[in-house]
């Protein structure tokens, strides 16, 4: 028997983490347009989209547009997807996380179709939103995704969406067809 | 006539600064029915491997033609939020081309809004999304 590797420094992990995270969310130039961030616990990931004049819609009200809480809630899902799929990769040993950089991200999920249920219209300040994978399948997934403002439990916002997943490497994935 | 309405159609979406800052541009406004072009620009893409751009940045241009469509709707009301959107992406659209949307509010009751959109790069005859959504029509009480 091997002797047990001892366990890594925790800052060291949450630094890899952290930083494939970053690597991730910023090699997309349409979150940085839009002003979003997301935040990390463990494997739960929260985006924020910090208040900006150029999302309004409607500036007699003011209110958030319409496209924009949709965008939002759309990168939100996509993100999620992609982390879940990146943080069993790094956490398999089958993907370096200190190699994750604007040049070498994962494949990422294409958006199939997307519904959004306006419940109340945005506020003109900072929205947060956190997505939930219903189902991830080899080739198909399909994620809800609340959106929300000053309360958490009064959402703006909420939307569901069927994602078509990338070909991936590793054991089940690759090339493996329609079986 | 048609000229200027359609400015006045223009001069409303640049009244919105999403729209604005998306650079929207109204190309067709009749009755019922709207037209607006999304440039491609670099700060829209989505898959920094293909520069194809983001979902996002097309919801939001067919969220804006919805809209407008409902707003140049004789029975539109006097002014219109958007209660649902459901898109549907058939196919990316191609890097460095502007994406045209194609709406219509097909029916309008008291209160609701109906509409349906087309999303189309240049390859006019292969759809890039389409769009169904319901939007509130708001009344003088």
């Amino acid at each position: 028997m091997s002797p047990r590797r001892p366990p890594e420094p925790v800052q060291t992990i949450k630094k890899r983490r952290d930083g494939a995270l970053r690597a991730l969310v910023e090699g997309i130039a349409y979150t940085r347009f839009l002003g979003i961030e997301f935040s990390r616990r463990g494997d739960e990931l929260t985006a924020t989209m910090r208040y900006d004049e150029k999302l309004i819609g409607n500036p007699l009200l003011p209110a958030l547009h319409g496209g924009a809480t949709a965008a939002f809630l759309e990168v939100t899902a996509i993100i999620e997807l992609s982390w879940k799929m990146l943080w069993e990769d790094i956490e398999a040993g089958r993907t370096d996380a200190a190699a994750v950089d604007g040049r070498h991200l994962p494949r990422l999920p294409k958006t199939i179709d997307f519904t959004v249920d306006y419940l109340r219209s945005g506020l003109p300040r900072d929205a947060y939103a956190r997505a939930r994978v219903n189902r991830s399948g080899r080739r198909y997934a399909s994620v809800h995704v609340e959106g929300w403002q000053d309360n958490r439990m009064r959402p703006f916002a909420q939307a569901t969406g069927h994602f078509l997943m990338p070909p991936r490497d590793g054991p089940n994935g690759g090339n493996g067809g329609d079986g | 006539m048609d000229e200027a309405r359609r400015k006045a159609g223009q001069r409303f979406i640049e009244a919105l600064p999403h729209a604005r800052a998306l650079g929207l541009r109204l190309v067709t406004f009749g009755e019922g029915m709207a037209e607006i072009s999304l440039p491609y620009h670099e700060s829209l893409i989505g898959d920094p491997q293909t520069g194809v751009i983001h979902g996002g940045a097309v919801s939001a241009l067919m969220d804006t033609c919805a809209g407008a469509a409902v707003m140049n709707h004789p029975e539109g009301g006097l002014g219109t939020a958007t209660l649902d959107l459901r898109i549907d992406y058939m196919r990316p659209a191609t890097p460095g081309q502007a994406v045209l949307a194609h709406a219509e509010c097909y029916h309008v009751t008291r209160s609701v809004a109906f509409v349906r959109a087309t999303a189309m790069d240049d390859d006019r005859a292969r759809p890039v999304a389409t769009a169904t959504g319901a939007f509130t029509v708001e009344r003088k009480r």
